[in-house]
């Protein structure tokens, strides 16, 4: 983590003195983007960094449903399983991703391509039913969709 | 016709969410005439004599709220735009977060002016990507522009502004919860008093607004209070953005004035129901207001009044339009998974209740209900009901007892028979 350090000092430019504390959310965030989880090493260096109690970074890591504190698979998808998108198939399409993939909502599949959670609200129920590939929305979803989005997927793996 | 415009008066083009397309038409002439003809006060009056209510789904009149705020009492202020948008049923906020940045940025320095804001902060939820992006590249472009920072506009006002990223949690969008949140802490809410108005983030005074709430701003400021309160009804001034969604052709975000008709609105911008089903029902402002059946809902129009009149909420402005066939127990079950979920766990009568009305709904759903279970859901409904912190767990309440309300045969069928009275989905079945 000791590397972003530069980029966190940046950041503190625009926040009033004294707000260490909330710049936990925004570098664990960074961390996590970078290594695709939070490791124990990080929360060492953080502490140390920002000066805040080890416990309030476990419990952030424990509370918000973003974080993680192991690897997952290369593709994380996130079908929102909310009131909108299940008026609109949401079900259907998850079992659709069960029947390709061979892996059920929490797991990864043996290569580790993929990954399926299931997820409330995305804030996206107009182009329901949806859901997030990474950190980007993939929208109106139906079973053509999702044969696309698996096939390229997988090719880019491939390569 | 829906009426007039505050917001979507502009094409959405390649570029219509940048600095020289948002000034091109008229943008940050607002803050322009408020530091040179207005005194802070002056702002805060005309946003309560425009009469805007929140649009995060309480309704609190914004200008208000401002007024609560003592100028040069020595102790900084902050203001915070509430972007985590998650009731679900809702995504306009991501419309305005996504195409027009500006008119937000705008109406955060007319925020911070008035309630002399030195700080302040965007918090949006953590899986927005779009949106995070074209803010956080508009705020950028203001910043280079001059318009943050330092002597904005050549004059002694000074603000920052943070985009501060959730990380997916519901109850984030609670304006308390928040404030711990952007603390850098988990997300619990916090009792009141005292208000946030008077101990907020870091126990100072702190206004939260939500995002749909501060973009009115530049326009009262520029057009006058009188002009605004043109548009909709007396009692319920201006536009709403209704985010709309479910067994309809055309979901989407679209403007109306307060006061429209919803038939009109279902025939016309929802472009009337999906497959030519029938309509059973709405849950009208996200899913923690109560149903509406379409006897209900057909005859009235879409204001603040008309809605508690009809025992529901406009609430976050998210609709969700259900068609006949659409099994309710089923959709319960679905609900209750959700509140389950993002109860944060501080109040025993959440924590617990939550879990109970979810497996009591599974329970339901996998035909082992039992008949007193219907009575069950009501208590648990009812013991969280201003027995918690935050209104979470009454939230869950009232749609359990709104659908208990109106669709109890369905339930009685489906534990009596062991499944649904349709074919158990949720999905239109048409």
């Amino acid at each position: 983590m000791k590397h972003l350090i530069p980029e966190f000092e940046q950041w503190k430019l625009r926040y009033p003195a004294g707000f260490e504390s909330s710049l936990t959310i925004p570098c664990l965030r960074r961390i996590q983007e970078e290594r695709g989880y939070v490791a124990e090493s990080d929360i060492d260096d953080l502490v140390e960094y920002l000066g805040v109690p080890r416990i309030q970074l476990e419990e952030v890591l424990e509370f918000y449903t973003q974080f993680r504190r192991a690897p997952i698979g290369t593709h994380h998808l996130q079908v929102c399983h909310n009131v909108s998108c299940t008026m609109r198939g949401a079900e259907r399409l998850l079992r659709h991703l069960h029947d390709r993939l061979g892996i059920v909502a929490g797991q990864t599949t043996p290569d580790g391509c993929f990954t399926i959670s299931r997820v409330e609200c995305l804030g996206s129920c107009g182009t329901a039913p949806m859901m997030m590939v990474n950190d980007s929305y993939l929208e109106n979803l139906d079973v053509a969709v999702l044969d696309t989005m698996i096939a390229e997927l997988s090719a880019e793996r491939a390569q | 016709m829906s009426g007039q415009r505050v917001f979507m008066d502009f094409p959405i083009t390649a570029t219509s969410h940048t600095l020289a397309d948002y000034r091109a038409r008229g943008g940050y002439e607002a803050i322009g005439k408020a530091l040179r003809e207005m005194q802070p006060e002056q702002v805060t009056k005309e946003v309560a004599t425009a009469g805007v209510l929140g649009h995060g789904g309480a309704a609190f009149p914004a200008g208000r709220k401002w007024g609560v705020i003592t100028l040069n009492d020595g102790q900084p202020h902050y203001l915070c735009m509430n972007a985590d948008e998650g009731e679900p049923g809702t995504f306009k906020d991501r419309w305005l977060l996504e195409h027009t940045p500006h008119l937000l940025l705008e109406g955060m320095l007319l925020g911070a002016y008035a309630l002399q804001a030195r700080h302040t902060f965007v918090y949006i939820r953590g899986e927005f990507d779009l949106a995070y992006r074209r803010l956080a590249d508009a705020l950028e472009e203001a910043y280079a522009a001059g318009l943050f920072g330092e002597q904005i506009l050549g004059t002694d006002f000074a603000c920052d502004l943070v985009i501060y990223r959730g990380a997916g949690s519901y109850v984030c969008g609670e304006a308390s919860a928040m404030l711990t949140s952007l603390e850098g802490k988990k997300g619990y809410p916090r009792n009141r008093p005292p208000r946030l108005t008077v101990a907020g983030l870091y126990q100072k005074p702190t206004v939260v607004n939500n995002v749909e709430t501060i973009a009115n701003v530049p326009y009262i400021v520029k057009h006058g209070s009188a002009r605004f309160r043109e548009i909709g009804t007396p009692k319920s001034p201006g536009t709403q953005l209704l985010s709309v969604s479910g067994h309809i052709n055309t979901p989407g975000v679209y403007e109306v004035e307060y006061g429209y008709p919803f038939a009109d609105f279902l025939a016309n911008e929802c472009g009337g129901m999906l497959r030519g089903a029938t309509l059973k029902c709405v849950i009208p402002g996200g899913i923690s207001t109560k149903v509406l059946t379409a006897a209900d809902i057909m005859p009235i129009t879409m204001d603040h009044q008309a809605f508690l009149a009809a025992g529901s909420q406009i609430g976050s402005q998210g609709m969700i339009i259900v068609a006949e066939g659409t099994c309710m127990v089923s959709l319960l079950q679905v609900m209750t998974r959700f509140y389950h979920h993002e109860s944060c766990g501080q109040c025993t009568p959440c924590r617990e209740g939550m879990g109970w009305l979810e497996k009591i709904s599974n329970r339901i759903v996998a035909g082992r209900g039992a008949p007193s279970d219907i009575e069950r859901l009501y208590q648990i409904s009812r013991a969280n009901d201003g027995t918690t912190i935050c209104g979470l767990g009454d939230a869950a309440g009232y749609a359990t007892v709104g659908i208990l309300d109106k669709y109890r045969e369905e339930f009685e069928y489906y534990i009596a028979n062991g499944r649904s009275m349709y074919d158990g989905r949720v999905e239109v079945a048409v």
